[in-house]
């Protein structure tokens, strides 16, 4: 077995899996009707890329989907530590969304051309749903930066807890470079600056400025969570852990 | 082995009679979602999802099976591919005229829809009234293939199969 590719495809993977998970908590909450209906629908689109990858994690381990997604200790979790974090308010789910979205996107452009064909083919469907999530998440920002005093104010306290999280997307380790030089997987340092351009775009349109503080706390790439992922996988892992190998 | 005496076409016309669980007047293959037939030792289906997360995905593959059993064709295997990616040009004349019928405004041709791109609005003419005057009111619809529109002549909402 590739133990890095296997590596690679649970990041990928738990990436959506955990984000479609925190998602899928605004159903029936979400403001309006129609913010309701994007963010599950949403959660479902990364969820159908998570089950791919843990489709195909499961193959790299001869272990079914259900086990790699829903049988793993936290440790073994290798999510960034910002899909992690709690829903909060609207603002703060937005935000979340708009780091991610503004990550994924240039990420899927690059593993089209991926030399694993797995991978690859999901990244072409992936970069069209995804388009779709970051013109949603985009415009939400700067509806809300450069809205009333107070979802200005909302959305500055949601970048306070949250900026420092968006370091991590462009953590690289030996996985990444023994991939990135087989052709296999994407090379982050090429992302980070269409990232940073995004981020300022949306910014200055929203009137927010980008914080100073360039201190970023990592982690989760090597199973290191924050307090929230027991939690969301206690709720998440207990259909499996209960009823052993249920099926729908 | 059953499946010896069915052609190609005979098996593409019954694949005709299994309709998307989601929009019943068009058919999996109107839709693009079979993507190709086998005939071997086994039938091979082909199909591919509109969206990776498309939850019909699974019924789909079931009412495959339950349609080619009801011509005792036991022997099928379902496959699922991801590449080439389906697009809404996989949708044929056919079904591109039913959605417009059933009060779907179907997706325009050419994949690159650059509206997503560019942020300004695409026109989308209303199926009951062909207005051009109708509204996005929401990127997301009451399926991850379809947004939501209304109409600003006749005042009627309607979902507009999203261009991918």
């Amino acid at each position: 077995m590739n133990k890095e590719l296997y590596e690679y495809v649970l990041r990928m993977g738990d990436d959506s899996l955990i984000l479609g998970q925190r998602l899928g908590e605004w159903c029936g909450h979400g403001p309006i009707l129609e913010e309701d209906i994007a963010l599950t629908n949403i959660a479902l689109d990364v969820l159908g890329q998570a089950r791919i990858l843990m489709d195909y994690a499961g193959k790299l381990t001869n272990k079914k989907e259900d086990e790699v997604a829903f049988l793993r200790e936290e440790r073994d979790y290798k999510n960034v530590l910002l899909v992690e974090q709690p829903n909060g308010d609207f603002a703060q789910t937005i935000l979340r969304q708009f780091f991610f979205d503004a990550f994924r996107l240039p990420f899927f452009k690059e593993l089209q051309n991926s030399k694993d064909e797995t991978l690859s083919g999901l990244a072409l469907k992936a970069v069209k749903e995804t388009t779709y999530h970051l013109q949603h998440s985009s415009n939400w920002v700067i509806r809300l930066g450069d809205g009333t005093d107070e979802s200005h104010q909302r959305l500055e306290t949601a970048l306070e807890d949250l900026w420092m999280f968006t370091g991590e997307f462009f953590y690289a380790d030996e996985v990444d470079t023994k991939l990135v030089n087989e052709g296999i997987a994407v090379d982050v340092n090429k992302i980070k600056p269409i990232w940073d351009a995004k981020v300022s775009e949306v910014f200055a349109q929203a009137k927010l400025q980008i914080p100073e503080n360039d201190w970023m706390q990592k982690g989760g790439r090597q199973g290191r969570h924050t307090e929230h992922l027991g939690f969301i996988l206690s709720e998440m892992q207990y259909m499996q852990r209960a009823y052993p190998g249920c099926e729908w | 082995m059953v499946s010896m005496n069915f052609s190609k076409q005979d098996i593409f016309d019954l694949l005709e009679e299994v309709k998307d669980p989601e929009i019943p007047v068009l058919s999996v293959v109107d839709l693009g979602v079979v993507r190709d037939v086998n005939i071997g030792e086994k039938l091979e289906v082909i199909i591919t999802p509109t969206y990776t997360g498309c939850p019909a995905m699974k019924v789909i593959e079931d009412d495959i099976r339950s349609k080619l059993l009801e011509h005792n064709i036991e022997n099928v295997e379902v496959k699922t591919v991801l590449s080439p990616a389906w697009t809404t040009d996989w949708i044929s004349e056919n079904g591109l005229k039913k959605l417009k019928e059933f009060g779907i405004a179907p997706p325009a041709k050419t994949t690159v829809d650059k509206s997503s791109l560019t942020g300004i609005q695409k026109e989308v003419e209303c199926p009951y009234c062909h207005s051009k005057n109708t509204e996005m009111k929401s990127q997301f619809g009451s399926t991850a293939c379809k947004a939501l529109y209304q109409c600003n002549d006749c005042k009627e909402p309607f979902d507009h199969f999203k261009c991918i």
